[in-house]
């Protein structure tokens, strides 16, 4: 067991766990912030998609050793980010959600996107978003989501 | 699934149940419907959750709170679907509540929320609003009435001369009374026996685009899922199974396992088939961790290893000879009539599919010895529920079972032997007084077990002068998914399993001389229904044959099909003369490269058609859109359907990915996780799907499975047009 200090959504935390531990069961069951999710365990999913000194990164593979000091921003924290606010406001008009399982990871992609390219091509959109996985499939509406989001944003 | 019958889906209050109303402890109104059971009348109200739902007693579907608040209980697993808002539109509606004042709840395991045909709690066969529209509408028409006796007591007038509108009653000379003021008041009014139903012109929710009421907590990040839940001192299991179904522990060295720090307990326990070796800790990643450390020599003597080359092999074999008869109209022996050069015979293959919902499966438990609590995302909730008190000992009403939103399921949530409850319950057992979570992992899950049978299809068509099918001799081969379950009585037939030959032998298409009939084989592999059910394959082989043969006759596709369908497939046709229309003109100017595919399927009443426009982008298909057209008769919500088309006939691509199958070898799954067995992504899906609904006021059909059929033969056969190739196996490894 070794003890980090992590700077999440803003806040110092401080944790002691097996250096090991991803970065996903840190924020869950260490932290109770259960927004970032478990899918596969292996970054095939992206359901645990959550910024990592700005990128968006799959939690479940980052063992929380490796985070060292760098920021981590979760679905928790976006509804205070003027980007996160605009896109999860756009996930909610276009009534995107389903089971919604995924859409915290798939929030995270799109937010990271968007910070970097204000007006993503249908390619952008499918590169960044290419690798969180929807079971429900509910791709038709997120790509349009984030054209909203992006219009708002401009 | 499809039911046996159709009866009328309401309440009979006369005969099976009645409305209870009361004061609620906490203020206001409840209403709640009762079956006339033994069981609850004796015993009063024994399934009263305990913390930390003490808000409202399981059996009311709806109560007005003092302020002003309406909770309407879902009597469904929301797990995509969209109940979890149109349920309570429905109840609503028939109410005249304020809708922006609606709260929807997950109801409990309890008798009252049983599906009104299937007499068990549950979400299956497309039914949530089926069969419980009319039940909604009856308790939302009483409920008002009872608001307005009340307030016409009062005010000293007539019933007649109020009216409603959202959450008010309104009286003669100005006079008004919300809901709220008048709870207590209604709760003492009898309840009417009968009560005039809305005409649906007068609906103010139902047939509107109505948002859902889950999207903003699952957008935050606040939701709690089943998998999320975090209760005191409550541990978590993982459970390490057999690499082959039904092997058993012979050894088990856990030192290792033991040694690390925050396990608590390692032991064996029993699975539904054969053995596993559980581990307890305080954290999820500890107990995987210690799991992976373990030294397990599993005895695997006993147990079939299933392989699929041999079952393959076994299958076509199979598929030569006739089976047990689904159907059998005019003449079986009319084909052989036919010339050689007039007749078609092609076989299909199908691979075993695992549901992988986002959200692994899991279930908590708390056993306190003289009862305990569960917490899942089930779609079976009294089965679950029953099987976990089998487990502990206790009678099912012993048994709090909280239904938890649910990360998808597609079927894999509706087990008939409770697998992963009974795991639970066996660790909870041992655990007696701490809370226990148990989490499948992705890899426990897609190595588990549950798939949608691998099927073999082998048909002999022969066609007439006229170009049309004149006989069709159809042979269907796989495991039956009802066989050894409490619902084979209701889906087997004459050692045919419906939900294999649904979608084939009650074809909506004409053909005069028709012959369809199945084997099931045996295989240690455990299977189960998986959306849409065996649509998923016999719409595959109906659709791309009848493609085939609209090919073979020159003529236009939806011309074909149009000409053949029966006189009385009125939502297909109506469905498939509204694509026709919604597709034409993108249809006349495709860009070079690009093909049509056609395909119209009826799965759950409801008749769905769609066009789809392909090309071949790295050797796979690219979907770059889709239209649909649908006929559910009354749409209940717009646009819950919709987005479950929308996104539905993505989720139906999963059959042509190209590692989209599961298969054996010497009776272990040969893929692990997302990597080996990989559902749609979004460059898989079609980038833009159009929905278009039929009008209609008709009884509401099913929304929830009918999107997934359609999509692939409708892919298949636009790549038959760019290629000249016909894919009769899947999933589509290459093209």
């Amino acid at each position: 067991m070794e003890t980090y200090k992590l700077t999440v959504n803003g806040q110092p935390r401080e944790v002691t766990v097996d250096p090991g531990t991803p970065l996903l069961w840190v924020l869950r069951e260490e932290l109770k912030m259960t927004g970032t999710k478990y899918g596969c365990g292996i970054a095939a999913c992206g359901a645990c998609t959550v910024h990592l000194g700005g990128e968006a990164t799959r939690s479940c593979v980052v063992p929380v050793s490796l985070v060292r000091g760098r920021p981590v921003v979760t679905i928790e924290a976006m509804a205070e980010d003027p980007v996160g606010r605009v896109v999860q406001d756009a996930w909610v008009s276009k009534d995107i959600v389903q089971c919604g399982y995924c859409q915290s990871g798939q929030i995270m992609s799109a937010v990271a996107l968007l910070k970097a390219t204000r007006k993503p091509t249908d390619a952008n959109i499918e590169e960044s978003m290419g690798g969180n996985l929807c079971r429900c499939a509910t791709y038709v509406r997120i790509r349009e989501a984030i054209k909203v989001a992006s219009q708002q944003l401009k | 699934m499809r039911l046996a019958s159709k009866p009328e889906n309401g309440l009979d209050l006369n005969r099976r149940s009645f409305l209870r109303v009361s004061a609620a402890a906490a203020g206001g109104l409840l209403v709640s419907l009762y079956f006339d059971l033994p069981a609850l009348a004796q015993e009063g109200n024994p399934a009263a959750p305990s913390k930390p739902y003490p808000s409202y007693p399981p059996d009311a579907f709806v109560h007005i709170r003092p302020d002003g608040k309406i909770v309407i209980t879902v009597n469904r697993l929301e797990f995509g679907q969209g109940v979890h808002t149109s349920l309570p539109m429905i109840l609503a509606d028939e109410m005249d509540a304020d809708w922006s004042q609606v709260v929807a709840e997950l109801a409990p395991a309890a008798d009252v929320y049983k599906d009104p045909l299937f007499g068990i709690q549950m979400v299956g066969g497309s039914g949530s609003i089926a069969h419980s529209f009319r039940q909604y509408r009856e308790l939302g028409g009483r409920t008002r009435a009872m608001l307005v006796a009340a307030a016409a007591e009062k005010w000293k007038v007539a019933p007649g001369e109020c009216r409603t509108e959202a959450s008010v009653v309104h009286g003669p000379g100005g006079k008004s009374a919300t809901y709220a003021e008048l709870a207590e008041a209604a709760a003492r009014q009898p309840v009417p026996a009968a009560v005039q139903l809305k005409d649906p012109s007068r609906f103010r929710l139902v047939g509107h685009r109505i948002p859902r009421l889950d999207s903003r907590p699952k957008c935050d990040g606040s939701l709690k899922f089943g998998l999320d839940l975090d209760l005191p001192d409550m541990k978590t299991a993982v459970v390490a199974h057999p690499p082959v179904f039904g092997g058993r522990v012979k050894n088990l060295e856990d030192k290792d396992a033991r040694g690390v720090e925050g396990v608590r307990e390692v032991f064996e326990i029993p699975l539904v088939k054969g053995t596993g070796v559980a581990v307890v800790a305080d954290r999820f990643w500890t107990a995987k961790q210690a799991r992976d450390r373990l030294k397990i020599e599993w005895d695997l003597s006993a147990v079939e290893h299933a392989d699929t080359a041999q079952l393959r092999a076994k299958y076509k074999e199979l598929a030569r000879t006739p089976g047990n008869v689904a159907v059998n109209r005019g003449d079986p022996k009319a084909i052989d009539a036919i010339a050689a050069a007039n007749r078609v015979v092609v076989e299909y293959e199908f691979p075993y599919l695992a549901h992988v919902p986002m959200e692994p499966l899991n279930t908590t438990i708390r056993f306190d010895g003289d009862r305990a609590e569960t917490w899942a995302g089930s779609q079976f909730q009294t089965v679950d529920q029953g099987a976990i008190a089998e487990i502990l000992g206790l009678k099912p009403e012993q048994v709090t079972f909280h239904t938890e939103m649910a990360g998808g399921g597609f079927g894999r949530r509706a087990v008939p032997d409770s697998h992963v409850q009974r795991e639970a319950a066996a660790i909870a057992k041992r655990l007696r007084g701490t809370p226990v979570k148990l989490v499948w992992t992705r890899e426990d899950d897609v190595q588990g077990g549950y798939y949608r049978p691998m099927h073999v299809h082998r048909v002999e068509v022969g066609i007439g002068p006229d170009g049309m099918p004149a006989a069709w001799r159809h042979v269907i081969v796989g495991q039956s998914i009802a066989a050894g379950t409490p619902f084979a009585a209701m889906i087997v037939k004459n050692g045919v399993d419906e939900t294999a030959v649904e979608g084939a032998a009650d074809t909506h298409y004409d053909i005069p001389n028709l012959h369809v009939s199945a084997h099931h084989p045996t295989a240690n592999v455990p299977v189960l229904w998986w959306r849409s059910v065996g649509h998923t394959h016999t719409a595959f082989v109906m659709e791309t044959l009848i493609d085939e043969l609209a090919t073979r006759a020159k003529a236009d596709p939806i011309a074909y099909r149009r000409k053949l369908l029966k006189a009385d497939a009125g939502k297909l046709r109506r469905a498939l003369d509204l694509m026709d229309k919604k597709s034409a003109s993108w249809r006349a100017k495709l860009p070079q490269g690009h093909a049509v595919g056609i395909a119209c399927h009826q799965s759950f009443e409801t008749g769905v058609a769609c066009a789809v426009d392909v090309s071949i982008e790295n050797k796979r298909p690219k979907i770059h859109r889709a239209t649909i057209a649908l006929d559910p008769g009354t749409a209940v919500n717009p646009l819950t359907i919709e987005s479950q088309f929308q996104a539905g006939v993505g989720f139906g691509v999963s059959q042509l990915m190209a590692k989209g199958a599961i298969t054996f070898k010497d009776g272990r799954v040969e893929q692990r996780n997302f990597d080996g067995y990989t559902p749609p992504y979004i460059v898989d899906a079609p980038a833009a799907v159009d929905v278009h609904i039929v009008p209609s006021t008709e009884a509401p059909t099913g929304c929830g499975e009918p999107p997934v059929p359609v999509i692939s033969p409708a892919v298949v056969n636009a790549l038959a047009r760019l290629t000249g190739k016909r894919h009769r196996t899947l999933p589509l490894v290459s093209i």
